[in-house]
């Protein structure tokens, strides 16, 4: 009999450990595929950060390095620059990226730096049990926004991708999500173009994908897709935000 | 071999490049700069790179990054900027990264000034940033040492697979001494088997320090707890100083060190019998060096340039089987040779002493 | 046998070049040295001074609380720097720029119009080397051929100063020994 599905040589053996429902696991085949297809498993080092996110160090099945919070960045670009022939990625919750990290993607891709990021936004800090991010929305209720975030006291969230994208050295952002069959199609070609910037060496590339958190959002796994369709994708911009002209003709 | 005239701070620099070293991740903060800024202009023809960070913390994540892939890698801060390096240091040590790291001391806390200082042995000394580890501490006094320890920095941070901290001031920092370029120490045999590099041919490997549960948190730290012992066990380094016959000592490292050195020769001209015991590893602390003397040394002043903290260690390494005396200078002023034999004079009072 | 010396001046009076010259000779001649600025507060026009110790055994301490010799080039650098001198000691004083006042009979003062004789040969910024000549025979360890060695490596990169660096410092030998 033809053999039509396996599980991709990305990832290891080892069970996912996410809450049900969280969109963690399906980013991370959509990584591990990419890897696979682009016959990089064995030449690629993982930067994972702190945060749930962080347990992707075990379930890839190419090497990894653990980063302080937020740090990846700065970690990765430590690797790369001593294997410059290696491929680097970071895999970053947004309040790893986008709060505690911010100086050092802002930098990456300001200098350019040749490496890969993945930062998978929901809008909330779910590890520690659902705290109010950066990118929390306006009104949303979280452990530290019980009332809803404020914008007075608050402000108002962040599109993280957005401010990369104004940098010269990023030559490639996206902002996908894997809501839906057809969107997590997409998301698995922008992570795909995101690993070709770095091959080609043309500079930092990265790739936002909004996820879920059923458990820390309260809702059902359902419910929660549905909640990041309607709540999630009108605040933060989607698409390619931005592909220079030497990505386009990659 | 070949003889230069440089700044200390730059003797740092070429010892890194005659060590092998090739990754240099920093960011300028006086009085360290002249390292990057030497190794800016000279690592490019040895084929390094030199990358300025965005902050001293995006700099010590870098060096954590290149030290998980076995590559030597440095970088070089003052007071605040390794204060905010504690983070990657607590890191490094965890995953058990070889790397070295310059403090350039100035004088604290806050934004303090730029004289020379020990105010940061401490920090240096105790871990620095979270959690219960060590670093490797080397103590230079003068240029030559500069070179000759920051080389044998590296061999020792492979060797124990440990950050190794080199402390010293702006005063070193900014002094021109001459230096005999040696050739770099045979390297010792490093083993490679953990780093990380892409996982052709064998099984991933995993750099990291999170203990996912209590017992294998309890494991790491009796593992690292070893090797602490261990190192304790062989390296402690120091130099002693007319302490055969020495009735009293005097113990200081670094600039105070080797002043030092100068107030035991005219204190032996006035006849009083003062040695010194100079600690080149600050951890692990040289306890050893007291051995010999702690039962038959009448009393001993630290010179320091902070408000007393390698006292401590003195009074535990003597079991305060004498007095133990501070002398000490602080806010980036140094002593003078004379002022330290006043001081122990006045303490022991020894001003009766002849002439000889 | 030691020289410590203290150069000390305005910012942009050559002090540090001055201190260069002379760690340079010492190196030549193998001996032990340090040379150890420390700048005023500011880079230029401020008071800078750096000092010089020659050797020929270790140096242990490098803090000079007391020198045995001493060039300055200002009032300033003369009042500052003046009772840093051991008894016995000698002290090198740019006349043109400094009026001496509470003149020390225990040390050896030696008042030279240094910036008039750098502008008799035409260039002001060499009253520096012209007390360092009146400075030579003073010291221990290093002479004249120490310096012209280290000062054909100091200018290397530009020759055209070496001359006149060579001829300040002969003028300051002679004005000593007239």
């Amino acid at each position: 009999m033809e053999k039509v599905f396996a599980r991709t040589k990305g990832l290891t053996d080892v069970s996912f450990s996410f809450c049900p429902g969280c969109t963690h696991g399906t980013i991370m085949r959509l990584i591990a595929e990419v890897l696979e297809e682009l016959d990089i498993i064995e030449e690629t080092i993982g930067i994972s950060p702190v945060g749930c996110a962080g347990f992707c160090q075990d379930f890839f099945s190419c090497d990894f390095v653990g980063a302080p919070h937020g740090r990846a960045q700065a970690v990765g670009i430590g690797v790369k620059r001593a294997l410059p022939d290696k491929n680097v990625f970071t895999y970053q919750g947004d309040g790893d990226i986008a709060a505690i990290g911010t100086q050092h993607a802002i930098h990456a891709a300001a200098r350019g730096e040749k490496i890969t990021s993945i930062m998978v936004n929901n809008a909330i800090y779910g590890m520690t049990g659902g705290q109010m991010a950066p990118t929390t929305l306006e009104g949303m209720k979280t452990s530290t926004s019980p009332y809803g975030r404020n914008v007075s006291v608050d402000g108002l969230p962040m599109d993280f991708p957005k401010l990369i994208a104004n940098l010269e050295g990023a030559v490639y952002v996206a902002s996908v999500s894997v809501d839906s069959p057809k969107n997590i199609a997409q998301a698995k070609k922008a992570i795909k173009k995101a690993f070709q910037v770095q091959q080609a060496g043309l500079g930092f590339a990265l790739v936002s994908v909004l996820s879920t958190c059923p458990t820390n959002w309260g809702l059902s796994p359902v419910d929660s897709l549905k909640w990041l369709r309607e709540n999630m994708m009108p605040v933060y911009e989607m698409g390619e935000l931005k592909v220079t002209e030497e990505v386009k003709s990659l | 071999m070949e003889k230069v005239l440089l700044k200390g701070n730059e003797i740092i620099g070429e010892a890194a490049i005659r060590s092998g070293c090739r990754l240099f991740f920093g960011y300028p903060i006086t009085p360290s700069t002249e390292v990057v800024e030497y190794l800016s202009k000279h690592f490019p023809k040895h084929g390094g790179t030199v990358l300025q960070a965005e902050d001293e913390i995006g700099a010590i994540n870098m060096c954590y990054g290149a030290a998980t892939t076995g590559s030597r890698v440095m970088t070089a801060s003052s007071g605040p900027g390794i204060s905010l390096k504690q983070e990657g240091l607590s890191f490094s040590a965890a995953a058990e990264l070889p790397m070295v790291i310059v403090n350039v001391n100035r004088c604290g806390p806050g934004l303090g000034g730029l004289g020379p200082a020990q105010s940061d042995y401490f920090q240096s000394v105790k871990g620095g940033g979270h959690g219960d580890y060590r670093l490797i501490v080397l103590a230079p006094s003068k240029a030559q040492e500069l070179y000759d320890y920051t080389m044998e920095a590296f061999d020792l941070a492979d060797k124990h697979r440990n950050p190794v901290l080199i402390l010293t001031d702006g005063f070193l920092g900014q002094t021109m001494e001459p230096v005999v370029l040696k050739d770099r120490p045979k390297a010792p045999e490093i083993d490679r088997s953990w780093t990380v590099g892409g996982c052709k041919g064998r099984e991933k490997r995993i750099v990291a320090s999170y203990s996912l549960t209590n017992e294998i948190g309890e494991a790491n730290n009796l593992r690292w707890e070893a090797k602490y012992k261990d190192i304790q066990e062989k390296e402690q380094r120091w130099e002693e100083f007319h302490t055969e016959d020495a009735e009293y000592l005097l113990v200081s490292y670094g600039t105070t060190g080797r002043i030092c050195k100068s107030t035991v020769l005219n204190a032996r001209k006035k006849g009083i019998k003062l040695g010194l015991i100079r600690p080149i590893t600050l951890w692990p602390f040289p306890e050893k060096a007291f051995v010999p003397h702690k039962d038959r040394v009448k009393g001993i002043v630290t010179v320091e340039l902070n408000t007393g903290q390698m006292i401590e260690d003195v009074k535990l390494a003597v079991e305060c089987k004498m007095p133990v005396e501070l002398y000490r200078r602080q806010g980036g002023m140094l002593p003078t040779e004379h002022e330290i034999l006043d001081y122990l004079e006045d303490r022991f009072n020894l001003s009766a002493v002849e002439e000889v | 046998m030691m020289d410590k010396v203290i150069l000390a001046g305005f910012g942009g009076q050559g002090v540090m070049f001055l201190g260069k010259v002379l760690a340079y000779a010492g190196m030549g001649a193998d001996l032990e040295l340090c040379w150890i600025p420390s700048y005023g507060p500011e880079m230029r026009g401020g008071t800078a001074n750096c000092s010089v110790i020659l050797s020929d055994e270790e140096i242990y301490s490098h803090v000079i609380d007391y020198a045995d010799a001493a060039i300055v080039l200002n009032k300033p650098a003369y009042d500052k720097f003046a009772p840093r001198i051991k008894s016995g000691g000698v002290l090198v004083v740019n006349s043109s720029l400094a009026k001496l006042d509470n003149v020390r009979d225990d040390i050896k003062i030696i008042e030279i119009p240094a910036t008039d004789i750098a502008n008799e040969i035409g260039n002001t910024s060499i009253a520096n080397m012209v007390c360092l000549g009146a400075l030579l025979p003073n010291l221990k360890l290093v002479d004249l051929e120490k310096v012209e060695k280290a000062m054909n490596e100091l200018t290397k990169k530009k020759p055209e100063l070496l001359e006149g660096n060579l001829t300040a410092i002969q003028k300051g030998i002679s004005f000593v020994k007239a």
